[in-house]
């Protein structure tokens, strides 16, 4: 699939945004290969979707976003909240099930809230956050807060009727939404081929009369530099932009995925470009870091995870008295 | 007839518009989405001359996408709004069931207790103008069901006017029930009554002798039942739950251990129904005080058909409440 070229070049990045964007995907990279191992140890459990392959799309993005904005996301949403700035132990907690969990515990790893963080989920039901994401871009226009709703998306949820309504909705309501779709090119394990007529998706931005782009989603800096127009553009404009990120997921659906629909040679090829020692050799030929400045990000992780994983260990739960508390707001 | 002093005589349709209008002089945070709602004036005329009266932005005619328009709406009252989502008829509102279960009456609990959705949804339901299979459900129950919801039926002009303002006082979602055969039916409401309770059921009728308990539809049929067995000796009482989630069992327990029998009447489908959970709600709670078996009418379990004398026979009509109480007081 052919990507179009951002508008401008992108030029080296300093020191500071290469570090930082750089933390960030090693973050997540780390963070979900430790879920899984807690998954394998059998504190995680229920389903839980690795992001692994897919960081830049996450972290590129969100890094374009203000804090006031609104940020929507699927199932597979640990990396968002971590970019979004959650603390990984408390989303090791809330997918432990603890109390100190961000949702309380409740909901696990396909459900991260964290309503102070502008983090609305962590929503399961395919395409079904895409109508709540074009309400809140309504309710900025209405309210002239100038705030954003970023609304993070499958290829898969592009086969949904709710994605067609809130497109269309989006448009026709003139609203500040930024549809970013996740194109890692399988739907749980049915292949874009076999779910979508038209494979460019977007194209089905332009049918809706929106401005739409896609971008090669293995680069988190192609990714950034494309989202910051978006945003610019959204917040001159007002209206909605389409961003496809083409990307890849290394692991498998979920768990429970034997991975029956895909050859490992292709994955292999997708590995070759992994965004994370892409961005490193990139920064490095830059000299924008050192070896020394990524062994430093490494070890730094690796404490950081070891708080969370104790964090999440050290947790409560929530006690079954409380368990209809929240059915309905209290007084 | 004169209406008495402090009084007015208005239509059903003319105590929604009220509800309405009041409902968006009150707050500006408040607006109106639905098919048809501005324009065309609303399919049943409901919002007639509302977009002249607050323009576009406050009366927003929206495409049919009842699931996009749907979570729209719990999108905006997420963002800090109070919409005001018009569904039309209960008989379109399964294409937005999804944004109704999973996300509104989910997100609270799922959250943690952070995201509360001040979201109201209005649908008319029900049958009585032949209009056929696809277009006269009474699915109620299936909303009661649903945990996180409070599900309302306003069953008299009073609630069709003052259900609306309290509703967008919840902070959590709210759904209303409008009687759709009832649109043109005029009554003499308080002049000056505004909001309602919106947590309890209420006793219509005082009486002594059985308790009809139902809602929506139900309500007129029931009064006017009541009538008749008084007129003929007989004393019920007439219960309108109102609220259909939570369900006020202390009213409900209150007038059986009065009146020591029950009736359930209710338009929606038999099996299942409100009056089903009623029932056995009754069989534990109030089980000794009862001195004759609860019984029930409800709905016919057909889809209904469009011809007057099917349509009439599918749900249960002010002569089957008279001459089933006539048996269950054994005065037949």
């Amino acid at each position: 699939m052919e990507n179009i070229p951002v508008k401008s070049s992108i030029p080296p990045v300093d020191r500071t945004l290469g570090l930082q964007l750089l933390y960030q995907m090693m973050l997540i990279r780390r963070f979900e290969e430790k879920s899984a191992e807690m998954y394998g140890k059998m504190k995680i459990r229920g389903f839980l979707h690795l992001y692994i392959g897919e960081e830049a799309v996450a972290v590129g993005v969100i890094h374009a976003l203000q804090p006031e904005d609104n940020v929507l996301c699927t199932y597979r949403e640990h990396g968002h909240a971590l970019a979004r700035g959650i603390d990984p132990g408390i989303i090791m907690a809330e997918m432990y099930g603890k109390a100190e969990g961000c949702s309380l515990g409740r909901g696990g790893s396909m459900h991260l809230f964290d309503k102070g963080k502008k983090f609305f989920g962590g929503n399961a039901i395919v395409a079904g956050h895409l109508p709540m994401a074009v309400g809140m871009a309504l309710a900025s226009k209405k309210l002239k807060t100038n705030h954003i709703t970023c609304c993070f998306f499958g290829e898969g949820a592009a086969a949904e009727g709710e994605f067609h309504e809130s497109m269309n909705l989006a448009a026709l309501w003139g609203v500040p939404l930024l549809m970013v779709c996740e194109n890692n090119l399988y739907a749980m394990g049915t292949a874009l081929r076999y779910s979508h007529a038209v494979q460019q998706l977007e194209k089905k931005g332009i049918a809706y009369g929106i401005e739409s782009r896609s971008v090669d989603g293995m680069d988190v800096l192609a990714v950034e530099h494309a989202a910051r127009e978006a945003v610019e553009m959204i917040r001159v404009t007002g209206r909605p932009f389409f961003l496809v990120c083409n990307t890849y997921r290394f692991r498998a659906h979920s768990m429970f995925d034997a991975e029956l629909y895909r050859e490992k040679t292709e994955v292999e090829e997708w590995k070759k470009k992994d965004p994370i020692p892409a961005l490193q050799s990139r920064l490095l030929e830059w000299e924008s870091v050192t070896n020394q400045d990524i062994k430093e990000l490494e070890e730094k992780i690796e404490s950081e995870l070891q708080k969370a994983v104790d964090f999440a260990e050290a947790g409560t739960w929530e006690p079954v008295e409380d368990l209809k508390r929240y059915v309905y707001s209290e007084a | 007839m004169n209406t008495p002093d402090g009084y007015i005589k208005i239509t059903y349709r003319e105590a929604l518009k009220q509800a309405l209008r009041v409902s968006l002089q009150k707050d500006e945070r408040v607006f109106l989405m639905g098919e048809d709602v501005g324009r065309y004036g609303g399919a049943f005329a409901v919002s007639k001359g509302l977009l002249g009266e607050f323009g576009p932005d406050r009366i927003m005619d929206v495409p049919l996408s009842e699931s996009g328009f749907t979570g729209a709406g719990i999108g905006a009252a997420l963002g800090g709004l109070r919409p005001i989502v018009e569904l039309m008829t209960v008989n379109f509102s399964l294409l937005a069931m999804d944004q109704v279960v999973n996300n509104a009456a989910t997100l609270l609990h799922m959250s943690g207790g952070q995201l509360n959705v001040p979201v109201v949804i209005r649908m008319s339901t029900g049958l009585g103008r032949q209009l056929a299979a696809q277009h006269s459900h009474s699915w109620e129950p299936i909303y009661a069901h649903i945990p996180g919801l409070i599900v309302l039926s306003a069953g008299t002009h009073e609630d069709a006017r003052g259900m609306l303002p309290a509703a967008l006082q919840s902070p959590d979602p709210v759904v209303i029930f409008e009687s759709n055969s009832m649109l043109n039916l005029e009554a003499e409401i308080p002049a000056n009554s505004g909001m309602v309770d919106i947590t309890t059921a209420h006793v219509k009728r005082e009486g002594k002798d059985i308790s009809i308990i139902t809602y929506g539809a139900g309500v007129y049929k029931a009064m006017d039942a009541a009538q008749i067995l008084a007129d003929a000796g007989m004393n019920p009482e007439v219960i309108d739950l109102r609220v259909l989630r939570p369900l006020d069992e202390n009213a409900v327990m209150t007038s059986v251990r009065k009146t020591h029998r029950v009736l359930l009447v209710e338009e929606a489908w038999g099996s299942v129904n409100i009056s089903a959970e009623l029932s056995a709600r009754i069989m534990e709670q109030a089980f000794y005080e009862l001195d004759a078996p609860v019984q029930r009418l409800g709905g016919m379990e057909v889809p209904i058909p469009y011809p007057k004398h099917l349509e009439d026979a599918c749900v249960p009509q002010t002569a089957d409440i008279v001459t089933r109480i006539k048996k269950m007081l054994q005065h037949d």
